[in-house]
């Protein structure tokens, strides 16, 4: 910058004003890190591309993800026009594979949307109220915290039934309590700040200022951990599906799909190779995204 | 740090009532009963075997009762084995447990700060880039992609190692577990951990490296692995002592699928069988042994991390 640029009514100053103001928010400079992380980008690929898989991929089979063949019964790979093999009821696994990527993936975002909506209420209120409310609310989640969660999601499964909706509930129950904690601790420091300070200075009301700047700083973290959320969940889906308390048979889920791999694996392997294949590229998509967007979104951290 | 003890333990009391409650009411309100699976009962013998347990009585006086039987430490009898205690089945089951989980933590440890420091010491380099990739590899993929991986190539199609099972083996008197079933359930185990041990060390000696009394010690002249090994690593070692109670956590969580898949005689395994079979008293008293264990292991590391950094103040 020039030194004239810094004297008022100058046409260097007016040219710097007319440039700053179209100049890029923050959410551009965000995006701009984020394309050119290509480990971030590679993520989005791959997800856009299992997410685009699992809501065309069934239309492609010509098999449902639950028609049983007995013919078919331990078909190889590439036999009998089963693309990468069948199961042991003849079941084509790339029908079952398409289904079961979606049930993962459909879970995670419902449970995720579960605990976003709960913990950022929680945390922001606990946060924006402070004082007695805000030791109460965080004592209550210290609590929770505290409690090994896995355990009573096994126990909500086994009473209650194996129902997919018990599932999204319990998991999502479980993970909003990170997600309150950090909307919190986000609140309370922004609070604080000056430029909240100069907004209720200029007369801002205060939900002008929540909405216009708090809510906009309180979206990086929120939006970095809703990444590592969805993953978190998927992992915790096929955690119980796994111990047989996950989404029920015929349906599949990339958990139940790696746990009938591995009881037929001797038989079978690639019932087990395939979808943990799908699972670890879902998974680690996931986790380049949620990375170069911590970056990306906040770049004082790297 | 007595003062903190003392805070910690007021904490711990809220919370391990509410694992009490939640576990007894979630337990209760389950349909079926213990004794539905067994031969058939007339009414009356019914009658007097859920009498002999007190489930006769009003919800809310058994729950008084259990909560005061706990907090005298007696768990009470299994309902489904017969003489025995749950104290007894939980120390027996825990011992398999316990040699598996020590055994992750201690391998995933020792790997995951050589792996870390040695990252960090050749920074943006060809082996930096390789341990982090097998870090985000460790991390992305779950125990129960692993396990049944490693079963198909060690155990099945090379035939190094027993698929699955659990021996005890006497050394010296002693009860040891065979190590040839230990190497693959513990592996499996510890690769999560190996590789977030790894990032946190790795991230912090990078940033004790830069640090002023690195580069003093440095000018005085010292040998390059005393400054990494007395003056850097202890620094750069903290924040694994505050994640080691989290590991273990974790290590929990792991080891009922692992314990599945191997078929162990560990507690995880039982836990789900206990559930489905609605023995009441065991899954509770595993619930609450897990929270404590949780708790406590996370108070140990409160206090060791302060112990070691002079600089934490515990409140």
């Amino acid at each position: 910058m020039t030194v004239s640029a810094m004297i008022p009514g100058s046409p260097e100053r007016a040219d710097l004003l007319k440039a700053a103001v179209r100049g890029r928010s923050l959410w551009d400079d965000a995006r701009r890190r984020l394309f050119r992380n290509k480990a971030a980008v590679a993520g989005m690929v791959v997800l856009a591309l299992m997410v685009a898989l699992s809501l065309i991929g069934p239309l492609l089979v010509p098999y449902a993800y639950d028609t049983v063949t007995k013919s078919d019964v331990w078909s190889a790979p590439g036999v009998r026009g089963h693309l990468i093999g069948a199961d042991s009821l003849g079941r084509d696994l790339l029908a079952r594979l398409f289904a079961g990527l979606g049930v993962s993936l459909g879970i995670g975002v419902v449970a995720t949307a579960v605990s976003l909506v709960i913990g950022v209420a929680w945390g922001a209120t606990a946060g924006y109220l402070g004082g007695r409310v805000d030791e109460v609310m965080m004592r209550i989640v210290d609590t929770l915290y505290s409690l090994p969660f896995i355990f009573f999601v096994i126990l909500l499964m086994v009473v209650f039934g194996k129902n997919i909706f018990l599932i999204f509930l319990a998991i999502g129950a479980v993970e909003w309590l990170t997600m309150a904690r950090i909307v919190r601790g986000q609140t309370l420091s922004l609070k604080q700040k000056e430029f909240i300070e100069a907004a209720r200075a200029a007369g801002l009301t205060s939900s002008a200022i929540i909405l216009r700047h708090i809510v906009p700083n309180l979206l990086g973290p929120v939006v970095v951990y809703v990444t590592l959320t969805i993953p978190a969940i998927i992992i915790a889906e096929s955690f119980l599906s796994f111990l047989g308390l996950g989404v029920q048979a015929p349906m599949a889920s990339l958990g139940t799909l790696i746990a009938g791999g591995a009881q037929d694996m001797e038989m079978a392997p690639w019932l087990l190779i395939f979808p943990s294949a799908v699972m670890i590229i879902t998974l680690m998509a996931f986790n380049f995204i949620g990375d170069g967007l911590r970056d990306a979104i906040d770049p004082k951290d790297r | 740090m007595f003062r903190f003890l003392i805070r910690r333990l007021l904490i711990a009391i809220p919370t391990m009532f509410l694992v009490v409650t939640l576990a007894f009411f979630m337990m209760r309100s389950a349909p079926g009963s213990p004794f539905v699976n067994e031969r058939q009962m007339t009414p009356e013998v019914q009658k007097v075997v859920e009498k002999k347990y007190g489930f006769d009585r009003p919800l809310i006086e058994q729950y008084g009762r259990y909560l005061a039987d706990v907090v005298q430490g007696d768990f009470g009898p299994s309902l489904k084995y017969r003489n025995k205690t749950v104290v007894s089945i939980l120390a027996e089951n825990f011992k398999v447990s316990l040699w598996l989980g020590l055994s992750a933590i201690l391998l995933a440890s020792v790997i995951g700060v050589s792996l870390g420091v040695l990252a960090a010491l050749r920074q943006n380099r060809s082996i930096d880039y390789v341990t982090m990739g097998i870090a985000i590899l460790g991390v992305c993929i779950p125990t129960f992609v692993t396990a049944p991986l490693l079963v198909l190539a060690f155990g099945s199609i090379l035939g190094w190692l027993p698929l699955a099972g659990w021996r005890w083996e006497t050394v010296a008197g002693i009860e040891f577990p065979a190590w040839r079933n230990m190497v693959l359930p513990v592996t499996v185990l510890a690769l999560p951990q190996i590789a977030i041990i790894s990032r946190l060390v790795r991230a912090g000696m990078i940033e004790v490296l830069r640090s002023n009394y690195v580069r003093t010690a440095r000018s005085r002249g010292l040998p390059e692995w005393v400054v990494v090994r007395k003056h850097a690593l202890r620094a750069a070692i903290l924040p694994l002592v505050s994640y080691l109670g989290p590991a273990c956590a974790g290590l929990l969580t792991g080891s009922l699928v692992v314990e599945k898949i191997f078929n162990l005689p560990g507690l995880g395994k039982f836990f789900v069988i206990s559930a489905l079979q609605r023995d009441y008293t065991v899954v509770m008293g595993m619930v609450i042994f897990y929270a404590a264990l949780i708790l406590v292991l996370n108070m140990i590391a409160d206090m060791l991390y302060a112990a070691l950094d002079p600089r934490v103040r515990l409140a």
